[in-house]
């Protein structure tokens, strides 16, 4: 996934569509901004100058599919997390989590997020709810897993089709599918003809804690110098 | 009334007295149980940890705890494997401090997860690469070790005694002591380290991660030494106290100063060794991951005098002075010092926890804060209530400490 930051207006339709994608249940009436569930996060971050120079870029913050030690998936004691090979997206399950939030403490994404609260959908909103996913339940750990539900239906698609790869325009992320402005672009890294594997390549593209060495698969792109500046700074420096 | 419950040879407070100081902690221990109730039956929503901050108070003194309890592990290991008989003189007591930290620790960890009925997915479903799934092994299989190590304490009681079975029981059961404290020694090696390891190998934690030496991280063997170090010094201290509360004398001196010299002598290497590792990591780890360490310590709250405070003045000095026979052999300097070195794993605890959580981890986020909510503490309280009266039972009515009839 490549995100560029120069198109996103911080409006948000990603992260409703993903909700309602992905059955994230309405927040709690006493939940925070740090006690709520969003497989998505638009963080808006300014450049801290005063008016005329002031600037603020808006940054979708999805689970960033690491590649290479995946934080979450080696520290969770009972195999919750997995990555799967022939996609390298990292997968939650939630049937399986026990709650002990480790992974929580071990992403450097702040990605994950966990069920403070039972998922309750106010009467008569369940009928909504998408068929392909299932709810969680309160205390399991859950994240974003590019719409698995979708990726599963396009491989359902392609194999009912007699072939063994997905189509390419049938498998999109519903943020990707969502966002007015076309700052998402979605598809396989691994093919060097893709679009997504041309501007993860390109100049000004770049990826949120490089040194970590935990190889996310979701890039950012941005033309202003300030935003790569403050994407490579330590925190707090 | 209860006179012939307690062990003979030994003096006891009247049942009035047991009864009032007993009461106040039961009190305690039922408003923990009613917090846990809510986390239990309502849900985590009732603590103030969050997305964020996903451990808290409950985990940050888990580890304490564990740590603490690690005099258990080590007198016995000392005890039984070194053969220092001297030891015999604490070692139920260190036994029962034992069990009562680690039992704590795991009911406090079964509020703590969202899911605590899956608790047996770990051995169903266990990914060996996880530091916590050996922590769940190792303390599962250690509490069982505790509770076969608690049950001769239990059967000396004078009442028992008179049931020939359970009399022939305890005579087996401490022909096979020195096999459990050799099993104890192994499993508190592994679930010490594997505690240390949990946070060494966060590699998205540039402020907890560190390189690793063999096959784990070197928190891994900086939390065995540290646990080994300060365990003798909490059952000193706990000895002391005890004495103190109960107006007798229960160890001959000398007891408590090896144990304030075994202490010294395994916390000057733990210093050593946390010395070298923090300068590696300042110098190398830190800045390798992208966050130099000075962006640590910017905020007054958490400031290079958390360092200095663990390191030195909880680290060093109580070694020195525990290492001095001549300061040793001052009762008051011995339990100060030993009571900084229980402080110094306190600290070091709650930075590894607290301080890795609070510092932020992407460049846009500020330092993180969290507060614990009523229902964390109260909770937490209800452990120490129940640490409390346990011990208080078992001082009652089992003989903890052999050396008291024979100093009476």
């Amino acid at each position: 996934m490549v995100v560029d930051l120069d198109r996103c207006t911080g409006c948000g339709a990603c992260m409703v569509a993903c909700a309602v994608e992905n059955n994230v249940a309405p927040a709690e009436q006493k939940a925070t901004e740090r006690t709520g569930v969003t497989w998505l996060r638009v963080y808006p971050v300014s450049n801290g100058e005063n008016f005329p120079a002031n600037d603020t870029v808006f940054i979708p913050m999805p689970c960033q599919q690491c590649g290479n030690h995946t934080p979450c998936v080696s520290v969770c004691p009972q195999n919750a997390v997995e990555v799967d090979p022939s996609t390298g997206i990292v997968g939650q399950i939630p049937q399986r989590c026990l709650g002990c939030r480790y992974c929580m403490t071990a992403c450097p994404y702040h990605a994950r997020y966990f069920n403070w609260w039972d998922p309750q959908w106010p009467e008569g909103t369940e009928t909504l709810l998408n068929p392909d996913v299932a709810p969680r339940m309160r205390g399991v750990a859950e994240k974003c897993n590019f719409c698995h539900g979708r990726l599963h239906a396009a491989r359902t698609k392609a194999a009912a089709a007699g072939n063994k790869e997905i189509a390419a325009g049938d498998y999109i992320p519903a943020c990707v599918e969502s966002c007015p402005s076309k700052a998402i672009v979605f598809g396989d890294l691994a093919d060097e003809t893709s679009e997504v594997s041309r501007l993860s390549h390109s100049n000004d593209t770049f990826q949120f804690l490089p040194k970590l060495g935990t190889a996310p698969k979701v890039f950012y792109h941005s033309a202003k110098e300030w935003v790569r500046k403050m994407a490579d700074r330590a925190p707090l420096a | 009334m209860d006179r012939q419950f307690i062990p003979r040879g030994l003096q006891r407070s009247s049942f009035t007295r047991f009864a009032a100081w007993i009461l106040p902690w039961i009190l305690l221990l039922g408003l923990g149980l009613y917090a846990m109730y809510l986390c239990l039956a309502e849900g985590l929503h009732h603590t103030n940890m969050d997305n964020r901050f996903a451990f808290g108070l409950w985990i940050y003194l888990d580890l304490t705890v564990i740590a603490l309890g690690a005099g258990a592990f080590f007198t016995g290991f000392l005890l039984y494997i070194l053969r220092r008989e001297e030891l015999k003189a604490v070692i139920n007591s260190a036994v029962v401090l034992g069990l009562i930290c680690y039992s704590g620790a795991v009911a406090v960890l079964m509020v703590d997860v969202g899911q605590p009925l899956r608790a047996w997915f770990t051995f169903w479903h266990p990914n060996t690469h996880s530091m916590l799934a050996e922590v769940t092994f190792c303390l599962t299989c250690y509490l069982t070790v505790l509770a076969i190590e608690y049950v001769p304490v239990v059967l000396k009681n004078r009442k028992l005694r008179q049931i020939p079975r359970f009399l022939v029981f305890e005579f087996e059961l401490h022909k096979v002591m020195p096999v459990f404290a050799g099993i104890g020694t192994f499993l508190s090696f592994f679930h010490q380290g594997s505690l240390g390891g949990l946070y060494g190998v966060l590699v998205g934690r540039p402020f907890a991660f560190r390189e690793v030496l063999g096959i784990w991280p070197s928190t891994f063997y900086l939390f065995v030494l540290s646990a080994a170090a300060v365990g003798p010094s909490f059952v000193l201290l706990t000895t002391w106290l005890v004495q103190k509360l109960s107006g007798r004398q229960l160890v001959k001196p000398e007891v408590l100063r090896f144990l304030g010299k075994v202490s010294g002598s395994m916390l000057i290497v733990y210093v050593l060794l946390k010395t070298v590792d923090t300068l590696y990591w300042i110098n190398h780890t830190a800045p390798a991951e992208g966050a130099p360490a000075y962006t640590f310590y910017t905020s007054l709250g958490f400031g290079t005098w958390i360092l200095f405070a663990e390191i030195i003045l909880l680290g060093l000095l109580p070694a020195v002075v525990l290492l001095s026979k001549r300061l040793r052999a001052r009762p008051a300097v011995l339990v100060g010092a030993a009571f900084l070195a229980c402080c110094g794993i306190v600290m070091n605890r709650f930075v590894m926890t607290i301080q890795t959580l609070a510092l932020p981890t992407l460049p846009f986020d500020p330092m993180m804060s969290y507060v614990p909510s009523w229902q964390e503490v109260a909770t937490f309280l209800a452990i120490v209530a129940y640490g409390v009266v346990l011990y208080s039972f078992s001082f009652r009515y089992m003989t903890l400490f052999p050396q008291e009839r024979e100093i009476r």
